[in-house]
């Protein structure tokens, strides 16, 4: 089979599995009682729900505490604010590469009087748990970190920033933790009660499952308030009649990845490296942003799924256009504007020269991927980058 | 029940003989401006336009007073022939346009009663009715004081036929001339805050304009275009709807890029934009381009380059924006509801092309001597056949 297109902003997106479509379009012709309601079709809705909750519990590996929400986003939104800072409770730290759902959070709390303090990034984009045991402090009340990042899919060391979260809580008071894991799910194993994690944000149209659903899961005695107050659905934590087609999609999703296992990340890594690989050797100006392709042994440092590469000279942008008009799709995190030249913020933090954040492109692959597909973007990559530079008389 | 408005114009009225042609279209414009918000029927009476609806007047005057043409709207009242009913029908009018006026409570509403009797036929003369219905508004409200040459409030009370009209507080229209009235010019739109508003200018002079925009996949993306639907929509907001040229110019901008002296790109882009809105105006029958350039923003505008591009074409191009300032052109940007969509961030990477010292004196002997490099009726007709016309409407 010849290959015509190539969707390579799965990190943006995935295209719903057709098992997730149906679930949702059954449910939603069918299913389509008030899970709060008393009569059988009450009954049969809260079924559906109770079905997906136990898949997406099961898919990151714990039993209970999931408030299903209208997406990352609002996961995100109702793990930060919705967590009591307590008496002595003034400060919060996150890392510099967060995704924005949890910097502008950060940026509401410190309006409210909260501090918060980024922690810095090496040149890869990774933090340094020491950098944290560092910034802890007796008012600190939570610690907010991404576990692999969007832009350049650096895996921040969770192991070594438990570690250093237990010492803390081992000698003083409790400090809580949450975890971003939306570009995780699906794609690193999670296990938020071996590392104690508190709280943890996942969305479902990024693993296959349909928008406008995601679920925070919070551990036992974890002291939340809600952000919408209403008819007290989800545990009282997020009022509002459920979106019961959406979360049955999502359980389905969760249940698919759960099938997958390793093999689907395994799998990813593989054609990650065929692309970079290939872009790398035809194009030898061009440079892998983030933690270095996976060596021999598997680098725990780099997510399977996201190649973050810098043509220097050639407007991220234009790329992005000039390979969507040869049938691949990809995303940038800089505006090409010769005005208004802002860079992706992480790409800033990891310390980028102007030339190489200008030209940044992100690729970011799912277990749908082939290896044909990715021959396809690498010849269709190097075809590209060589016109443009023509073009540009470089 | 119906609403009554009084639809006044101005300079339409100057047109002599054209002034029928001129009103047909004014009441062709209202009725589009109208059409699917309810029931509205619109004629014509001694020199003004009444407009009969069932529309939310609130709705009704905001969708008029984006109809060029419009000096002034008025919600009036229609009242049989009686006193008593014109009596009661000004004390309604003078509230309700009091209470537009946002005075501080307690300050003293000044006013004036202008009737004019044209059926002849109804006992009261105009100056009896002025001081009837004037001395009626000061027993039954509060608080008022006469003022003949600057009221805060005029009561208007018209005697026709069958009815009399009484209204006070007048809405200002938006002027100019109905659109269609002065025939069609081609817009040459990017996706910036000038083009947008000197395709209003033009359109307030009666001109019905039809945009062409030059697009430069994949130097600019899907997004700008969009961008430029969505000015063409907000555009159409003020004509019911705008035909819009996309031509494909990604060609023509890299065999210029490759091909030409740097510091001359820019002007050999615009001199190609306007042969080829020179052909598209041919295709279409319009008589003028419209362009937003403005003397001095930028390299291209000054006087040299705007005439070394504008001598490709023998069509009159009309650039509204042409003297004024920036902050000006903003503002009206603003008001026309163009500017939150024209800086929009999908800055489109033409920029990328730009020379970094651009001829700010170029000739056309200079840019003709480049264009030899260029197979030129090649490229134009090869852009022409790409070509896509799409018609926007206005948002309903």
């Amino acid at each position: 089979m010849t290959v015509s297109e190539a969707y390579l902003d799965n990190s943006a997106t995935t295209r719903p599995y057709p098992e997730v479509t149906r679930a949702v379009a059954e449910t939603m012709a069918e299913n389509y009682g008030n899970p709060s309601s008393l009569h059988r079709k009450g009954v049969a809705a809260e079924r559906a729900l109770t079905q997906a909750r136990e898949r997406v519990a099961a898919s990151l590996n714990v039993t209970g505490g999931i408030i299903f929400t209208g997406g990352g986003t609002e996961a995100i939104n109702l793990a930060l604010k919705g967590l009591a800072p307590g008496k002595r409770g003034r400060h919060v730290i996150a890392t510099s590469v967060e995704h924005p759902a949890v910097l502008n959070v950060c940026e509401q709390l410190r309006a409210q009087g909260i501090e918060v303090t980024l922690l810095p990034v090496n040149q890869t984009g990774i933090v340094d748990p020491e950098q944290l045991r560092a910034q802890l402090r007796d008012d600190t009340y939570l610690v907010s970190t991404i576990h692999v990042n969007n832009e350049v899919g650096a895996v921040q060391p969770l192991a070594d920033i438990a570690a250093v979260l237990a010492d803390w809580r081992r000698d003083r008071r409790r400090v809580f933790w949450h975890v971003d894991a939306v570009q995780a799910y699906g794609k690193l194993a999670l296990r938020p009660r071996e590392l104690g994690v508190d709280l943890l944000s996942v969305s479902a149209h990024k693993v296959h499952g349909p928008k406008g659903v995601g679920a925070l899961y919070a551990a036992p005695q974890t002291p939340l308030r809600p952000l919408l107050s209403g008819g007290g659905q989800e545990g009282g934590l997020r009022s509002g009649t459920e979106n019961v087609p959406g979360i049955a999609g999502f359980g389905v999703a969760a249940a698919l990845l759960r099938r997958e296992g390793v093999e689907a990340a395994e799998k990813m890594r593989r054609l990650k490296k065929q692309l970079v690989e290939g872009i790398l050797a035809g194009a030898p100006e061009a440079v892998l942003n983030g933690p270095p392709l996976a060596d021999g042994n598997g680098n725990p440092d780099s997510a399977p799924h996201i190649a973050n590469i810098s043509f220097p000279g050639l407007p991220g942008e234009v790329l992005v256009h000039a390979l969507e008009q040869e049938g691949i799709f990809v995303s940038t995190g800089a505006a090409c504007s010769s005005r208004k030249k802002t860079g992706s913020d992480v790409l800033k933090a990891m310390g980028l020269s102007a030339p190489l954040l200008a030209g940044a492109i992100r690729f970011s692959l799912a277990p749908v991927n082939t290896a044909a597909e990715m021959d396809f973007a690498v010849a269709k990559t190097l075809a590209v980058v060589r016109e443009l530079r023509r073009l540009y008389g470089q | 029940m119906d609403n009554t408005y009084l639809i006044r114009y101005g300079e339409i009225g100057l047109k002599g003989k054209n002034r029928p042609l001129f009103e047909r279209r004014l009441m062709d414009n209202i009725s589009r401006a109208l059409n699917g918000l309810g029931r509205a029927r619109v004629s014509r009476v001694y020199g003004r336009l009444v407009v009969e609806s069932d529309i939310d007047s609130a709705l009704l005057v905001e969708s008029l007073r984006k109809v060029f043409g419009i000096v002034w709207v008025n919600p009036t009242l229609r009242l049989p022939l009686e006193l008593e009913a014109i009596y009661s029908g000004a004390l309604r009018a003078m509230r309700d346009a009091a209470a537009g006026l946002r005075l501080p409570p307690g300050e003293p509403v000044t006013f004036k009663v202008e009737a004019r009797r044209s059926n002849k036929s109804f006992p009261q003369t105009s100056p009896e009715l002025n001081a009837l219905v004037g001395g009626y508004l000061l027993d039954h409200y509060p608080g008022l004081r006469v003022d003949v040459h600057n009221p805060d409030v005029l009561v208007r009370v018209e005697i026709r036929e069958k009815n009399a009209f009484v209204y006070a507080g007048d809405v200002p229209g938006i002027g100019g001339l109905p659109v269609g009235s002065s025939g069609r010019a081609l817009l040459l739109l990017s996706g910036g805050i000038d083009s947008p508003v000197a395709g209003w200018m033009a359109m307030k002079r009666g001109i019905e304009i039809e945009a062409v925009h030059f697009h430069s996949f994949p130097f600019t993306g899907e997004k700008s275009l969009e961008k430029v639907r969505e000015l063409c929509r907000l555009l159409a907001g003020y004509t019911a709807r705008i035909r819009l040229h996309v031509i494909h110019f990604t060609e023509i901008q890299k065999e210029i890029q490759l091909r030409c002296p740097e510091e001359l790109r820019v002007t050999l882009m615009r001199r190609m934009m306007f042969r080829l809105a020179a052909k598209v105006a041919g295709q279409r029958g319009a008589l003028a381009l419209v362009t937003g350039e403005c003397v001095g923003q930028v390299a291209s505008q000054t006087l040299e380059s705007l005439s070394a591009i504008s001598v490709v074409t023998d069509l009159p191009v009309l650039r509204p924006l042409v003297c004024m300032d920036k902050e000006e052109i903003i503002e009206r940007a603003q008001l026309i509801g163009t500017f939150a969509t024209s800086i929009l961030p999908y800055e489109d990477c033409c920029t990328l092309f730009l020379p970094r010292h651009p001829a700010t004196r170029p000739t056309a002997a200079e840019a003709a001597r480049a264009e030899e490099q260029l197979a030129l009726e090649e490229l134009l007709s090869e852009s022409l056949e790409k070509t896509v016309t799409e018609d926007i409407k206005a948002r309903g």
